[in-house]
């Protein structure tokens, strides 16, 4: 049993030392996924495992097996732009562009943790059924995703205008 | 230095001495820009309107392609070894473990790297590109605590960073200078063959007289550009022929530079570099490319290089720390009789340049005297280099404290203290400004950001533990066009054009602002247009750097277009409307020409090429030499201001609110200009409160190698930042604009501590602001 990525079976790589970052960057040729430090810090590595974000340069591809992958050249439909990708076009979410990809992953991935109700650091009502998101809740959410460039506002707007019943639901602005 | 290079600088010096001389001399209206560009009155057209990115599709999903990810047959993998200590000799180096590893094809030492020139070092040459001029692993010597003294190259990035960890060196160490104390001599600085240095009057005896004063000492720490992109570059040879896929700001200094050192001709080097993940001033042209390229040619084979990012702190060049000292003396009514700004900076034998503090109060404010100097001190350490807005960024940090330290002395508003000593002519060089507004700046800002509710008291304002305050300074950053522009337009037979330029796509929306720009010079809809950049093929030697590249693209792009023009009448010929018409007599629109005054004479671009029989046309011209700024003084200007949250527990300090109000000429993409200027500003935050690259003064050893330990701004960091503009078009800078790229990251650094300062009473000169130095 391999892995799955973006729909497509692939095998699981011999060295087991190969990061999943390296497996998709180097061996799937799936270059989209970024590699900014390759030590967790920066978050240009993101993809998403059945839905969930996670850091592909901290994930040994072995670990992966049978499990679901989806990387930004899986995130569109039919080829057409995922609506958070148009709306990082529209609100200029990025100046280089090396950072967005693990951005856009990161946030698509938050929206759903915002909508199970996952607390992060700044929420203060851990019981509460729906978490107020306040733009800092989202900053917070969205902290382990740095950009050089800074673009923060521009990926704040679009995540926001993407997702208005999630991100506005009681925001405390 | 060596003496050749001190030749080399002086010749520069000579040379821009000699032209000096011309340019006072020649009548204004002769110079370039001294004809306002006609762009500038356009009001309807593309320029000014908030485009999204022409390459934004790509770059959401993740399919621009960056230096890492080109996939070339059989290529192989390097990894890097670094020295640890700062000084000495390698004494031994075995590398049989590393050679008999799994996957490897090569391990180079500088016993086995091929012999090579030493790189060309940036500004000692109109193509140099090397951040750093040591020779490249051709020695036992070891100049600095990092420097790569091993390459393997092996088929995967594991096989090749485990062999590369089996590697081992013994040093045969020497005394380094790894701390000012320790430094190895200290002289004036020179930055592009000027010394560092002015003087205008008895400063130190003004001061001395002066009723009113402050003096402080300002530290600013070492800086990474910290670009996410890591360093890269794929590259094969084929036969004597190199091909660079690299991650550069400068593709043709990179090509030339690349064959000095390989001892090719610069047309058998080839450099591309379509995307940048962000460059800063950090991608130039450092080891790993040079060394990938040795090892590539010892191997026979294709390889890919990327540092890890502890490779990028050792192996590339950050800013320098600096000391700054800034005495201001002042009149009862709060003028300006002296202003000395002194200090001393490190720098490697092998970099550039000094961190040049003083260029931003060269023009900064009227005072009867001024003395500004720039000691440099030489270290055994890594190439410092050109980070963002080199100079300004830093300067502005002591001299807008400074100001705002002397309004506090004086019972003065800082605004109306600077607006006081508003020069009206640059007050070094004595020449007349292009264009500045920075009142303008000053009075709008000051209105958006509710600077009247500032209370002037500090420490006045307390919402529970918070400590509330405002603080403003002054951004300025000059104007450059540097030497070398040139662009070739291609019209085809449906009248399109295509515009292509060696210039580069960092992120500034280069491809973007091109193409309205063309567009609009052209007459055609932004669909009709495309923009190649990123390659060394193309014509031009343009660096991005210096926020200079819309200046040098936009001017080459109008010579080509009045190149084209008269190449497009000469076709028309006589059977065609514009027959008998001369250049100046028509312009271009609706795509195609027409009499200026007679609109109705006219024919369509695709109709001439028709008639003359032509699929196309394509015309090169390049950018006059940069006389404007011999002419006027040129800067960019920006009021900033920022409000501060202190908890007065804790010390911690979130910047709450934040305004640039800008005066850069002509703004071409409100939408790309706003991510420039709020880009800008970020860094600016991440320098006044969090940012400094630790270096361990005992070895010479940077110890902040990843970005978990260099602090950057995250989004919980960066509130809502406004910008507005004066948009107030430069007559002498082409399309009116003046560069937008660097200076969001001057003046940011003091408006953070003025408001500091404002909010706790707390003044501290020692950057970053951690919460350790407010409690
Ligand atoms: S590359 Fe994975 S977090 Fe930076
Ligand atoms: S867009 Fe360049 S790092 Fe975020």
């Amino acid at each position: 049993m391999g892995i799955t990525v973006n729909g497509t079976a692939v095998e699981l790589p011999d060295d087991p030392r190969v990061s999943l970052l390296d497996l998709l960057r180097d061996g799937l040729h799936l270059s989209g996924t970024k590699k900014g430090c390759d030590q967790g810090a920066c978050g240009a590595c993101t993809v998403l495992v059945d839905g969930q974000r996670i850091l592909s340069c901290l994930a040994l591809a072995v670990q992966y097996e049978g499990r679901s992958v989806t990387t930004i050249e899986g995130l569109g439909a039919d080829g057409a732009l995922h609506p958070l990708q148009q709306a990082f076009i529209e609100h200029d979410g990025f100046q280089c562009g090396y950072c967005t990809p693990g951005q856009i992953c990161s946030a698509v991935a938050m929206i759903e943790e915002l909508r199970r109700g996952v607390p992060s650091h700044l929420t203060v009502d851990l019981a509460a059924a729906a978490i107020p998101c306040s733009r800092d809740e989202l900053r917070e959410r969205m902290s382990g995703n740095l950009c050089r460039c800074g673009a923060h506002n521009g990926i704040m707007d679009a995540i926001a205008t993407t997702y208005p019943a999630e991100t506005h639901p009681g925001a405390a602005e | 230095m060596s003496i050749v290079d001190k030749g080399k600088e002086a010749v520069q010096g000579i040379a821009q001495a000699v032209v000096k001389k011309a340019v006072e001399l020649a009548p204004g209206a002769l110079l370039p820009g001294g004809r306002p560009d006609p762009l500038i009155r356009r009001q309807h057209g593309h320029i000014g309107k908030p485009v999204s990115r022409v390459d934004g599709p790509l770059k959401v999903r993740g399919a621009a392609p960056f230096a890492a990810e080109v996939a070339l047959d059989g290529m192989v993998y390097a990894a890097l070894a670094y020295s640890t200590i700062a000084r000495g000799r390698i004494a031994a180096i075995d590398t049989a473990l590393a050679e008999a590893a799994p996957g490897v094809v090569l391990v180079m030492t500088h016993r086995n790297a091929p012999r090579l020139n030493p790189p060309p070092r940036f500004l000692t040459g109109d193509k140099a590109a090397a951040g750093d001029d040591s020779p490249i692993m051709q020695d036992d010597r070891v100049r600095w605590n990092g420097q790569p003294v091993a390459l393997v190259l092996a088929d995967s990035q594991e096989q090749a960073d485990h062999a590369r960890s089996l590697i081992r060196v013994t040093y045969a160490e020497e005394p380094a200078a790894t701390s000012l104390p320790t430094a190895d001599g200290c002289e004036v600085g020179t930055f592009m063959g000027e010394p560092l240095r002015a003087v205008v009057g008895d400063a130190d005896a003004a001061f001395a007289a002066a009723p009113n004063k402050v003096e402080a000492v300002y530290r600013t720490p070492r800086h990474n550009h910290n670009a996410l992109e890591l360093h890269a570059a794929t590259l094969v040879w084929r036969g004597d022929e190199l091909f660079v896929h690299d991650a550069t700001q400068a593709v043709a200094h990179t090509a030339w530079s690349l064959a000095q050192i390989f001892g090719l001709e610069e047309a058998q080097v080839h450099v591309g570099s379509p995307f940048v993940g962000g460059g800063f001033g950090g991608k130039g042209l450092w080891p790993h490319q040079i060394l990938a390229a040795a090892a590539a040619r010892l191997a026979g084979r294709p390889v890919r290089i990327v540092l890890s990012r502890e490779g990028v702190y050792r192996a590339v060049g950050g800013r320098s720390p600096t000391e700054q000292r800034v005495a201001l003396g002042a009149d009862a009514d709060g003028r300006l009789t002296a202003i000395i700004h002194r200090g001393v900076t490190p720098k490697t034998r092998h970099s550039p340049m000094p961190e040049p503090f003083i260029l931003p109060t060269q023009s900064a404010y009227a005072a009867e005297t001024i003395a500004l100097e720039v000691q440099t001190c030489y270290l055994d350490m890594v190439a410092n280099t050109f980070m963002r807005a080199p100079g300004e960024a830093v300067g502005t940090v002591a001299l807008e404290c400074a100001i705002d330290e002397l309004a506090e002395r004086l019972g003065m508003d800082p605004i109306e203290l600077r607006i006081l000593n508003e020069p009206d002519k640059d007050p070094i060089s004595g020449r007349p400004f292009s264009s500045r507004n920075i009142v303008a700046a000053y009075r709008a800002g000051a209105e958006r950001f509710g600077w009247d509710r500032r209370n002037p008291v500090p420490r006045s304002r307390r919402e529970g533990e918070w400590l509330v305050g405002m603080g403003c300074a002054t951004a300025t950053y000059p104007y450059h066009r540097m030497p070398g522009g040139a662009a070739r337009i291609t019209l085809d037979a449906a009248g399109r054009a295509r515009i292509d330029a060696a210039a580069h796509e960092m992120g500034m929306g280069t491809a973007t602002t091109h193409t309205q720009v063309a567009a609009d010079r052209l007459g055609l809809p932004l669909e009709a247009v495309s923009v190649r950049y990123g390659d060394s093929s193309l014509p031009g030697v343009i660096l991005a750097g210096g926020s200079q590249q819309t200046a040098s693209v936009g001017l080459s792009v109008m010579m080509a277009h009045q190149e084209l023009v008269g190449e497009l009448l000469k076709l028309a010929g006589n059977d065609s409307p514009l027959a008998g018409l001369g250049v100046d007599e028509v312009e271009s629109a609706d795509a195609g020409l027409r009499k200026r005054d007679e609109p109705d004479r006219f024919e369509s671009y695709a109709s001439i090429l028709a008639r003359s029989g032509r699929s196309e046309l394509a015309v090169e011209s390049s950018a006059p030499m940069p006389l404007e700024t011999m002419h006027w003084s040129m800067h960019s200007y920006g009021a900033m201001f920022c409000e501060v949250r202190v908890n007065a527990v804790t010390g911690e300090t979130r910047v709450s609110r934040f305004l640039g109000s800008f005066d850069c000429g002509r703004i071409i993409n409100p939408k790309t200009a706003a991510s420039q200027f709020r880009g800008g500003i970020i860094m600016g935050l991440g320098l006044a409160l969090m940012e400094e690259t630790q270096f361990d003064e005992r070895n010479g050893r940077i110890m902040t190698r990843n970005l978990s330990d260099y602090h950057l701004p995250v989004h919980l960091d960066v509130p809502e930042i406004d910008v507005i503009w004066t948009d107030i078009p430069d007559p002498h800078a082409p399309m009116g604009a003046r560069g937008i790229g660097e200076i969001g990251i001057t003046g940011t650094g003091a408006a953070v501590a003025n408001a500091i300062h404002n909010a706790t009473g707390r003044r501290v000169r020692d950057f970053p602001i951690t919460l350790d130095k407010l409690l």
